[in-house]
């Protein structure tokens, strides 16, 4: 074995040494490759980035059009100072990669953020063989199982109708980017019409240029009648739920479509009326799957619940360690499933129940 | 999906009441006499006896879900909730089909197998089930059953559902009834009524009195004037103590608590009152900790209010008295229809009558005009006295909350009842103990915080506050414990205003716990637009803060 890893933990991010590449650094470098286009994974201040057309795009619109990105299919290689690099579907947003890594016959796969689920609106998750694994974990715990999503829809399906059988606008709590257009591609869109905050509709009109089909969708503008509302539904980030904004929706409904709340407490604790679950991440078994059909012996684990996840790998036999990703706080606060730095067990809901750690 | 999963799964589903109500209206006029029965009673918090200890529980969930222990106290340290856990990991084998009431006496059937043949069947219904079926299965094995429906929901829906009146049906449904020992016909329809002599009445509880801005702070005389004729007025202090219901029937006694809890065992000074009333009797009062001719402050009563069984020590160092104010029951009649100054007559003949130090009668103010008691009650705060009370001499003694004939009038306006949200370590000599507590206040369903306060609580109680926040953590967020929203204080705090720096919109001043409210459950605290209003009637409150 080679004295320095292939890959390292570093206060910027995710390392490679030898070829002097970060993987979703959290601080500006010279040379980047970003797995997605969530703001935990992607961020400007890089000198040039490397990602998938779709994230390049995604990039350009959500960080900046000046930004020096390159784009890069699925499964192409590009070698820099001899490591071999390629990025590889992993499920979890359009345009979302895992990153492979190879240099003299060793190869390192980092997941970035994946789910094996299939969500209409992201390539498959590939598994790809390798030596160490670098994988999230934000699930990793057996308590988290997902149902599958076609019952999860009929639920959010029924939820919907009966609401506006009633004249009841139904408000989603989901994630601008990626969240959004899977609950919108897996709706029955004759219930009514769906209406999206504008940060929904920009990622939107991006990922509609990138190719992806979504079903028809309205901008809410201050021009929006007000009885429009009663049988749509509503897609909105978390931050916008239950402020003025949603005045004119009212009578409505709320519900956050999230991994989270597959517990009755952040259920309780957020709220809404209602929690779908419905998650972008792998669920524990998916995990398992994913570390297994990956062939690796070495398991790093991070995002999430790394200590424990580890730990139970090395209960199992593999050679596991956690570490942790700095994502400096902002994981998540506009509603992704991120989890914060300092403690995996936090999801992130942005509004009430989080305390004010100063006195007052 | 059985017929109380789907009820459970609604129930879960909203946090709108009309729905939760709704819910269960469909749910009792749909499902079968037997399961209705007891889902009346796990929703009143009558459950079967725990055939099995959590450590056994612990265990074989360890053993079924194929992970280590130590995985499994994670997991659950992050559910928060035994059988939601469990619920959570187990993993369906071979589906199980019973009835509520059967899975209730499969679940009471344990009691006397070994312990092997308890973990067969418990790990059967594990794999036997999932999703919110094995949820309640959990729930009713584990012997708690909070599942965010109170009691007064139920009732709305049992009334809805069957046409009985409220009223009625929370009399019925009140008192030491088991499901085995009735039936949905005769617990709901009232076919036997009167057999069973523990049943205590339904309290009446009193509004407070309301200033212009609809809270106590800033009423006045002016808020008195409408009540009419003071002479049609009994006034009383409103004590400081537990409020309570003593029952004498059939050569027994009874004591309740407002919370319909049985309290007879804690309280068994008060047997003496036994022999000393006639057999037919049921008082309404406040049990009061009292020693030589006076009450003892709160938190002396505090002591004994959470020990199931007490010893000789504290019950001499601090007796409990029963204080009546009302006469429910006379000759085994119920007398609640008969105006208050026929039942004042008859309470006070009786306690004359009983001539007992452990009963005492709640004296009435001597006054002729609303004048004197503004006076009064701006002199009234003591240590055991929150206000007065204001009755109708002609009120009929009514069910529930009631607006009309009833009113209390607290001394102070400035507190509020507010439940613990969040829990912080201290410094220096109590870093290892969480003792600086975030409160919320309802708001549609959910509480949001409006004040933190560290100080107020005694030592001892600190403690049980710190084991409590160790075992109901919920979410830790660095020094930060997130807690089960169950524990209930009386915020105490100097003034309030509206600021646009804090969540709530309020910020009150100098906050502190003025007492730890263990009468109270997380749903009886007060909300957000209670304490807006305090805030709006409060005219020299500070800007922001
Ligand atoms: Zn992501
Ligand atoms: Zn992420």
């Amino acid at each position: 074995m080679r004295l320095t890893p292939l890959l390292a933990f570093t206060p910027r991010g995710i390392h490679c040494p030898i070829a002097d590449v970060y993987i979703d650094p959290w601080r500006g470098v010279d040379r980047a490759i970003i797995t997605h286009a969530h703001s935990d994974h992607a961020r400007g201040g890089s000198g040039h980035y490397l990602a998938t057309p779709v994230t390049k795009a995604l990039m350009h619109a959500r960080i900046g059009a000046d930004l020096s990105v390159e784009g890069l299919g699925y499964g192409k290689p590009v070698t820099i100072n001899g490591v071999r690099f390629s990025l590889h579907p992993a499920g979890h947003i359009p345009g979302s990669a895992q990153v492979r890594v190879e240099y003299q016959d060793e190869v390192w796969v980092a997941t970035g953020d994946y789910k094996r689920q299939l969500d209409g609106i992201s390539d498959a998750f590939e598994p790809v063989r390798c030596h160490t694994l670098i994988t999230e974990c934000t699930f990793g715990l057996p308590i988290y199982r997902w149902k599958e999503p076609v019952e999860v829809f009929a639920e959010i399906d029924a939820w919907w109708r009966g609401n506006a059988a009633n004249g009841v606008c139904s408000v989603i709590s989901a994630y601008s980017l990626g969240k959004a257009q899977r609950v919108m591609t897996g709706v029955d869109p004759s219930i009514g019409p769906i209406l999206v905050h504008g940060a929904v509709a920009n990622m939107n009109t991006v990922l509609q240029d990138c190719g992806l089909e979504l079903p028809p969708w309205e901008h809410i503008t201050k021009d929006t009648p007000k009885e429009r509302f009663r049988n749509a539904l509503v897609i909105t980030p978390g931050s916008a739920l239950d402020t003025p904004w949603m005045n004119r929706m009212k009578p409505y409904r709320s519900a956050m479509a999230s991994g989270w709340m597959q517990l009755r407490g952040w259920r309780r604790r957020s709220n809404i009326d209602r929690g779908f679950v419905l998650s972008d991440h792998a669920d524990w078994e998916a995990l398992l799957l994913a570390v297994k059909e990956s062939g690796a012996e070495r398991v790093i684990a991070t995002h999430g619940y790394t200590d424990l996840f580890s730990q139970y790998l090395r209960s199992v036999g593999y050679d596991a360690t956690a570490e942790s990703t700095e994502f400096a706080g902002e994981a998540g606060a506009d509603g992704t499933e991120g989890t914060r730095s300092v403690d995996p067990v936090i999801p992130a809901l942005s509004r009430e129940g989080r305390p004010e750690t100063n006195a007052s | 999906m059985t017929p109380e999963a789907t009820l459970f799964d609604a129930l879960d589903a909203t946090t709108a009441t009309n729905a939760k109500v709704e819910a269960l209206a469909v749910y009792f006029r749909e499902a079968a006499d037997a399961d209705k029965l007891w889902v009346i009673a796990l929703l009143s918090g009558r459950r079967p006896k725990r055939p099995v200890t959590s450590t056994q529980l612990r265990q074989w969930a360890a053993e079924v879900s194929g992970i280590p222990d130590w995985l499994f106290e994670a997991s659950y340290h992050v559910v928060g909730d035994f059988a939601e856990t469990v619920t959570h990991i187990a993993k369906l084998e071979q589906r199980m089909e019973r009835s509520l009431a059967e899975w209730v006496r499969y679940v009471e059937e344990l009691k006397d197998l070994s312990e092997v043949e308890k973990a067969t069947r418990v790990k059967a219904v594990w794999a036997g089930l999932e999703g919110m079926e094995l949820f309640v299965f959990n729930k009713i094995i584990t012997g708690g059953f909070r599942i965010g429906v109170s009691q007064k929901i139920m009732v709305k829906g049992l009334s809805k559902a069957t046409g009985v009146d409220e009223d009625v049906l929370a009399h019925r449904l009140m008192g030491d009834w088991a499901p085995h020992h009735t039936t949905f016909h005769d617990l709901v329809l009232g076919a036997n009524e009167g057999d069973d002599h523990s049943r205590p009445y339904p309290f009446y509880l009193a509004y407070g009195i309301e200033g212009p801005e609809g809270t106590a702070a800033g009423a006045g005389l002016q808020d008195l004037l409408p009540l009419g004729d003071p002479r049609e007025w009994q006034v009383e202090h409103k004590w400081d103590g537990i409020r309570g219901q003593l029952i004498v029937r059939g050569g027994q006694h009874y004591v309740w608590s407002r919370g319909e809890e049985l309290v007879t065992d804690k309280y068994p000074e008060l047997e003496a009152l036994r022999k000393a009333l006639p057999d037919g009797t049921v008082l309404d009062g406040e049990l009061l900790a009292w020693k030589d001719g006076a009450p003892l402050p709160f938190a002396e009563m505090q002591k004994r209010i959470g020990r199931k069984s007490v010893g000789k020590k504290l019950l001499a160092d601090v007796p409990v008295i029963f204080m009546a104010y009302d006469l429910m029951e006379h000759d085994g009649t119920d007398i609640r229809q008969r105006p208050l100054n026929e039942r004042r007559q008859l309470l006070e003949r009786i306690v004359a009558a009983a001539q007992h130090p452990m009963l005492t009668l709640s004296p009435t103010l001597a006054f002729t005009t609303w004048e004197e008691i503004v006076a009064h009650r701006e002199h009234a705060r003591t240590a055991s006295i929150e206000g007065l009370m204001l009755k109708r001499r002609s009120s009929t003694y009514e069910v529930g909350r009631r607006r009309g004939d009833w009113w209390k009038w607290k001394v102070d306006p400035l507190s509020i009842d507010a439940v613990l949200t969040f829990s912080m370590q201290g410094h220096g000599r109590r870093a290892d103990l969480y003792t600086d507590h975030t409160f919320g206040l309802w708001q549609e369903g959910q509480l949001v915080t409006f004040a933190k306060a560290y100080s107020g609580l005694t030592d001892s109680e600190m403690k049980e506050v710190d084991a409590f926040v160790k075992k109901n953590t919920l979410e830790r967020f660095g020094p930060v414990r997130q807690v089960k929203a169950e524990l209930v204080f009386e915020i105490a705090f100097e003034g309030i205003s509206t600021s646009t720096r804090h969540k709530s919109g309020v910020a009150v001043r100098f906050p502190r716990i003025a007492r730890w409210r263990k009468d109270k459950k997380p749903e009886d605290a007060d909300t957000l637009d209670a304490l807006k209003r305090m805030a709006a009637a409060l005219p020299t409150a500070p800007n922001d803060l």
